[in-house]
């Protein structure tokens, strides 16, 4: 939470911040309008219409050798979300969580440290886990976005989703659509892993419950490596 | 009449089974809905400002900025000018806006002037507290008498910091109004029964017309049993606007301002006869959790000794104020208890676990429990072959065990359910009870489940509303014995209404009638077993109804457990790094409905042992007073690779079984950090005497920077 | 978070024309820049994102070295041949980030350019900050702050985890802006602000690093790391160590606002890495150490790391 932290103020506009701070206001006004779509160069918008969803406005400008500029108000965005097509009117701060929760209500991914540390916001992006939280939506036009929606459904679950309920891998379940997520790719990268690389490659998530036990189990389950506890 | 009593050993279809929690695929799949999911049609954002002061007086306010911005549909003062704040991140000011990022450019146009006033964040230092109060003087005996005749005596400082409950789902709630007099609030809470009254009352409006949904909710921890004044806020934000409203605490607020441990600093002086019997216990603590201090904790814990005497301080501070976390004050006093006594046994030239044994009887009622319980302990650690006396290992990386006992009560709380037979065969619990990932829903269907004899995918369970029949609050380890007693009351009572009323159309007695294994029985043979749902069509379009509640005619629940945990871990002498290498959990709770959720628990509570033994604490700047790691960065939760082998062990079968029911959030998560601290004591061969054992405390006890 | 202006750029080129913008910041891979918004501690007015730029991704191999370009994630990093065969002290530090996504983020320009995670600076009060005419950081609570380079108000640590292994083995990085490119040592990237108003960077406006190149030259070399916790977790004291014929290097992270070298634990190792001689270059490397009020343990434990890292590289 940003500007309702103390004297976060942007430096160009206090360059001293004040050691001892009397208020907590914050200048950070928005420029401009929010509903307000906002091009500074070409004429991408026309062209974004017919574009593919999958190259997004601001490809489609860049690949005229003009650079767009995005912003700050909001703008048509296109998504591709476990191999659906979404669209979406956003302003190029919005993250990819908060666009998928906020503005498509897929809720799966969560927020929790909002800063890239604990995991519960893990979606893959081409594959890759990510931290949703970290990414721009803007930024996350023309990639393949998976969400622990589309790793399974609770009639057709994924190996490693049915591997974490057998070993109950999830108490309060807050931080378990992350580790699903973390954990699908792992057994992508490392079909057959050991314990180190399980701790390697789930290192990137926490868990308050203390679910630990129960998810090496779970992937080691979905590895087909029999279950190990502990 | 139902004869009210869990189901003999060998009649048992559900209970003590290995039973994966019902929601895990709902869970799994990223379906569940948190109260931080739920998107409604026209929602409100709210962010709210906070205090940057630990201390201040609000000297002026200007909203004006903020109602001025497009988008910002309100702007909520929370405490206005003149009022004193007593600690950092306190919410003053509330900003609901059509989304969420122009509801932070609100909060961020506020503007607050405040008086600073001195603050006082660093309990440690007792004797630098403004306020600091006695709060507790107990003595038995005469404990300097029996301490100065003591052949073998120990003294030591002992210390545990702050620490933050961290839930993941922050604090927080949507709220909606239906019409100007009712209103839903789908609430992160441990007490949706609570919670509704408490509402109705702050904001005026019946209790009944507050519904308080919570499927799901993202961890507690002793943290959400109150409506919160946030939770409040987000009601009249509501009502003000006409739309609903969501408010979900920043991470920096959930772990600065929504749930605090109180530290515990303790000076102890044990002393023991020639046999190593306990003789004399002499302890002053001091401790604080925010501006009201801290209650002392049990000391001494889980023994009672002939002379003992204990005093405790507690001393205010300008923190986020504390909040019941998994078993209060046990872990603090486990800690200091078991840390005392690990060094009196050493003095004694003794192994602990024997020293432990010589002492049992001091336990009281649960000695026995505690004997089989270390025996178990002591097999699955190999303590006998592997146990060294301290600072007997050598080498960079040494090794060492440690071992702690705990104790808690955990009886069932105030409950009630009512249960519906179906003709269709399905039979439904209804209860005002949530589940917060203890696997409450799976409880009270396989109670249920068992009760009729049938399979778990012929009951519902409906819950989660604060509509339904009232269930407590979950905390302190009461909620499985609760639901679990009303639930089996209730569907006792059930299979008795559905005898007495398909038995006539049946041409037979009510006593006549069993169900058994999905089926209809006829005791005298008369007729064939039906499928229960064959017999259910005789139920008739209405189903059956019948309620039950906790407390309630026989003995289905019990108070009271023991349980031991060691711990094996090693340390690097030259980096102070402490690794768990293994951790064993022996663990009684009575009657164990679902092993797999029961192992879990204890999992889980070691687990989140590891974390305040070695990683998280609260940091404050001495400054500002400020908390300085509010995040999930600095303020450190054990990893997966962190937390070592863990051995969960419980105890079951004649003289645990026929006590009933008896709760688990709380117990096993006493010891693990004093049988951490006690394996590293054992391994390093110099007391480690505080939590968390960082690098930095490892290396000064070592380098004997320590008192 | 302030609202900005978003461009993803094609070319260079171009990316130094809409950096050179007011308030304009480079975006690479988000795993520190988004924090720094969220948190105030940075508000750009428009982000250029670096990562649609062909020419910044991905290591090639040239007679000059192993060139790798600046958008290059770290996990494809440390699994390369080259790092992983010649390169262990770089492999070891990827390693040491313990996070997948963050490996499957974090590029190695941001890496190296990532701001310091010292909380007072995350909480607003700004790198060098001051409190009645003090360092803040130096009279409140340091425990993770700096113990050398720290005679001046500023006591934050360098938090790459790139810069010491890249250092030690002698890496430059391409810096290109405006006036065009030039070609300057890993270590001259960084410098101790004086003032909460200057940069810990020298990069000037609308500069962007593009690459580093790691020349082949065979050295014995390796990074240590010592955390609190095993996975992902800010080093408490970090050391990297390159020793090859013409001499060791070592660098040491998370110890000083700069990566930190030291000439004298290098000059121990100089003959070669022994037990003995590793243990003299972790005594040498913090000869010069200074604790602060709370970080007098970070010293034993930047000499452990030194030592180690050494005896890792033998």
């Amino acid at each position: 939470m940003a500007q309702t932290r103390y004297p976060k103020t942007p430096r160009e506009e206090q360059p001293e911040a004040s050691p001892e701070p009397r208020t907590a206001s914050a200048g950070t006004k928005a420029k401009g309008s929010f509903s307000r779509r906002q091009f500074l160069r070409g004429s991408a918008a026309a062209g974004a219409a017919s574009a593919g969803l999958l190259s997004g406005m601001l490809d489609d400008a860049a690949a005229q050798g003009e650079p767009g500029v995005a912003g700050p108000g909001a703008v048509d965005m296109a998504f591709r979300i476990n191999g659906k097509a979404y669209v979406a009117t956003l302003e190029p701060r919005v993250t990819l969580l908060d666009a998928l929760r906020n503005h498509l209500d897929l809720t799966g991914a969560k927020k929790v440290c909002d800063r890239g540390t604990c995991g519960a916001c893990t979606v893959l992006m081409n594959g890759d886990p990510v931290y949703a939280c970290s990414v721009l939506a803007i930024e996350a036009q023309g990639a393949e976005v998976t969400t622990v929606e589309g790793i399974g459904s609770p009639a057709d679950m994924h190996p490693i989703q049915q591997a974490f309920v057998d070993h109950d891998a999830q108490q309060c379940g807050f931080c378990t659509p992350g580790f699903v997520v973390a954990s699908a790719a792992l057994l992508n990268r490392h079909p057959n892993p050991d314990q180190d690389t399980v701790h390697r490659e789930l290192g990137g998530n926490l868990c308050r419950c203390g679910t630990y036990a129960g998810i090496r189990a779970a992937v080691a389950q979905a590895a087909g490596g029999g279950t190990t506890n502990g | 009449m139902a004869e009210y009593v869990w189901p003999a050993a060998g009649d048992r279809l559900h209970i003590g089974k290995h039973i994966s929690r019902l929601d895990g695929p709902v869970k799994a799949t990223g379906r569940a809905k948190y109260a931080y999911d739920v998107n409604r049609r026209g929602m409100l954002w709210a962010i709210m400002v906070q205090c940057p002061h630990a201390h201040a007086r609000i000297t002026a306010m200007d909203t004006s900025a903020a109602e001025a911005m497009d988008g910002v549909v309100k702007v909520h003062v929370i405490q206005d000018v003149g009022t004193e704040i007593q600690w950092a991140h306190d919410e003053i000011v509330a900003v609901a806006a059509t989304s969420e990022e122009v509801a932070r450019d609100g909060a961020a146009a506020v503007k607050i002037e405040y008086e600073v006033l001195p603050h006082f964040v660093n309990e440690r230092a007792v004797d630098e507290a403004p306020d600091a109060q006695p709060a507790q003087a107990e003595t038995t005996g005469d404990p300097a008498a029996a301490m100065a005749s003591a052949p073998t005596k120990s003294s030591g400082s002992y210390h545990v910091a702050q620490i933050a409950h961290c839930s993941l789902e922050s604090h927080g709630q949507v709220a909606e109004w239906q019409d100007e007099e009712t209103v839903t609030l789908w609430a992160s809470t441990q007490a949706i029964s609570g919670v509704a009254s408490q509402l109705g009352e702050q904001i005026g409006i019946p209790a009944s017309n507050v519904h308080v949904e919570t499927q799901y909710m993202g961890g507690g921890f002793g943290s959400k049993f109150s409506v919160d004044r946030w939770g409040v806020v987000c009601a009249q934000l509501a009502k003000d606007t006409g739309r609903p409203v969501k408010l979900m605490l920043d991470r920096d607020q959930e772990v600065s301002v929504a749930g605090a441990r109180p530290s515990t600093h303790a000076e102890v002086s044990t002393g023991a006869d020639a046999d190593g019997n306990v003789v004399a216990w002499d302890s002053k603590s001091w401790g604080s959790g925010g501006p009201a201090g801290a209650n002392s904790p049990p000391l001494p814990y889980v023994f009672s000794f002939e002379n003992q005497t204990h005093m405790h301080t507690s001393v205010p501070t300008n923190t986020g104020p504390a909040r019941a976390w998994r078993a209060p004050r046990h872990p603090q006093a486990c800690l200091v208890t078991m840390r005392a006594l690990e060094d009196l046994a050493h003095a004694a030239g003794m192994d602990p676990l024997d020293f432990f044994l010589k002492n049992i009887e001091k336990t009281g009622e649960r000695a026995n429990t505690y004997v089989e319980e270390l025996e178990k302990g002591a097999e699955l650690m190999g303590w006998r072959d592997r146990w060294r006396p301290r600072g007997s290992a050598t080498g960079t990386v040494r090794s060492g065990l440690g071992l702690a006992l705990h104790t808690w009560g955990g009886r069932g709380h105030r409950s009630n359910c009512e249960v519906l037979a179906y003709r269709d065969g399905l039979v439904e619990a209804r209860i005002g009870s949530q589940d917060l990932g203890t696997g409450t829903r799976t409880i009270i269907a396989l109670v249920l489940a068992e009760t009729f004899g049938v399979g778990l995918e012929q009951v519902k369970v409906t819950m989660g509303r604060s509509v339904l029949p009232a269930s407590g609050a979950s905390g302190g380890s009461t909620t499985v014995g609760g639901v679990s007693g009303a639930t089996r009351r209730a569907a006792l009572n059930a299979v008795d209404a559905v005898f007495e009323r398909i038995a006539p159309r049946l041409g037979t007695e009510m006593a006549n009638l069993e169900l058994k294994n999905g089926q209809l029985h006829f005791k005298d043979g008369s007729m064939a077993a039906m499928p229960w749902r064959q017999a259910a069509t005789l139920i008739g379009v209405n189903p059956v109804s019948a309620t039950g509640a906790n407390p309630g005619p026989g003995q289905l629940n019990d108070s009271g457990v023991g349980g031991i945990q060691m711990a094996d871990v090693s340390v690097d002498m030259e980096t102070g790094v402490v690794s768990i290498n293994r951790m064993v959990a022996v663990q009684d709770c009575g009657l164990i409905l679902d092993m797999k959720l029961a192992e879990s628990q204890v999992y889980g509570s070691l687990i989140m042992g590891v974390t305040y033994a070695l990683t998280e604490e609260r940091v404050f700047d001495p400054h500002t007073g400020q908390m300085l790691n509010p995040d999930m960065e600095f303020y450190k939760l054990a990893g997966i690779e962190d937390v070592g082998e863990m051995i969960v062990h419980m105890m079951t079968g004649p003289g645990y079984d026929e006590r009933g029911v008896i709760g688990l959030g709380e117990p096993p998560v006493i010891a693990p950090g004093a049988a951490i601290a006690n394996a590293a004591t054992n391994a390093t061969g110099v007391p480690i005497n505080e939590m968390p054992m960082t690098p930095e405390r490892v290396l000064a006890a070592i380098n004997g920077g320590m008192a | 978070m302030r609202a900005f202006e978003y461009s993803s750029p094609r070319t260079t080129e171009d990316a130094i024309r809409m950096l050179s913008a007011e308030g304009a910041v480079a975006l690479a891979g988000g795993t520190d820049l988004l924090s720094l918004m969220k948190d105030g501690a940075a508000a750009p007015s428009r982000l250029v994102n670096l990562k649609a730029i062909p020419d910044l991704a991905g290591a090639h191999e040239s007679d000059g070295g192993l060139h790798i370009g600046a958008t290059t994630r770290l996990g494809p990093l440390g699994e390369h041949r080259v790092i992983r065969e010649s390169f262990p002290a770089v492999a070891q530090a990827i390693a040491g980030v313990r996070s997948r996504q963050v490996l499957s983020m974090r590029t190695v320009g941001g890496d190296l350019l990532q701001r310091p995670r010292c909380w007072y600076f995350r909480a607003g009060f700004g790198l060098v900050p001051m409190h009645d005419g003090a360092s803040m950081a130096k009279t409140g609570d340091n425990r993770y702050h700096a113990i050398f380079g720290n005679g001046g108000d500023a006591v934050f640590v360098n938090p790459s985890s790139l810069a010491p292994p890249l250092i030690a083995l002698g890496a430059s990085a391409t810096v290109l802006g405006p006036d065009g490119e030039r070609t300057v040592a890993v270590e001259d990237l960084y410098r101790t602000p004086a003032s909460s108003d200057e940069s810990e960077f020298t990069l000037g406006a609308a500069e962007i690093v593009t690459g580093v190149t790691i020349p082949m030259r065979s050295s014995s070399n390796a990074t240590y790391e010592i955390r609190n916790r095993k996975g992902f977790d800010w080093p408490l004291a970090a050391a990297s160590v390159a020793a090859s014929d013409g001499g060791a290097r070592v660098v040491l992270g998370h110890a000083a606002p700069i990566p930190w070298m030291s000439a004298a634990a290098g000059e121990a190792l100089a003959g070669g890495i022994s037990e003995a001689s590793a243990e003299a270059a972790g005594d040498a490397a913090v000869a010069d150490a200074a604790a602060l009020s709370g970080n007098g343990y970070k010293i034993q434990l930047a000499r452990v790391a030194v030592k180690r890292a050494a005896l890792a590289a033998r």
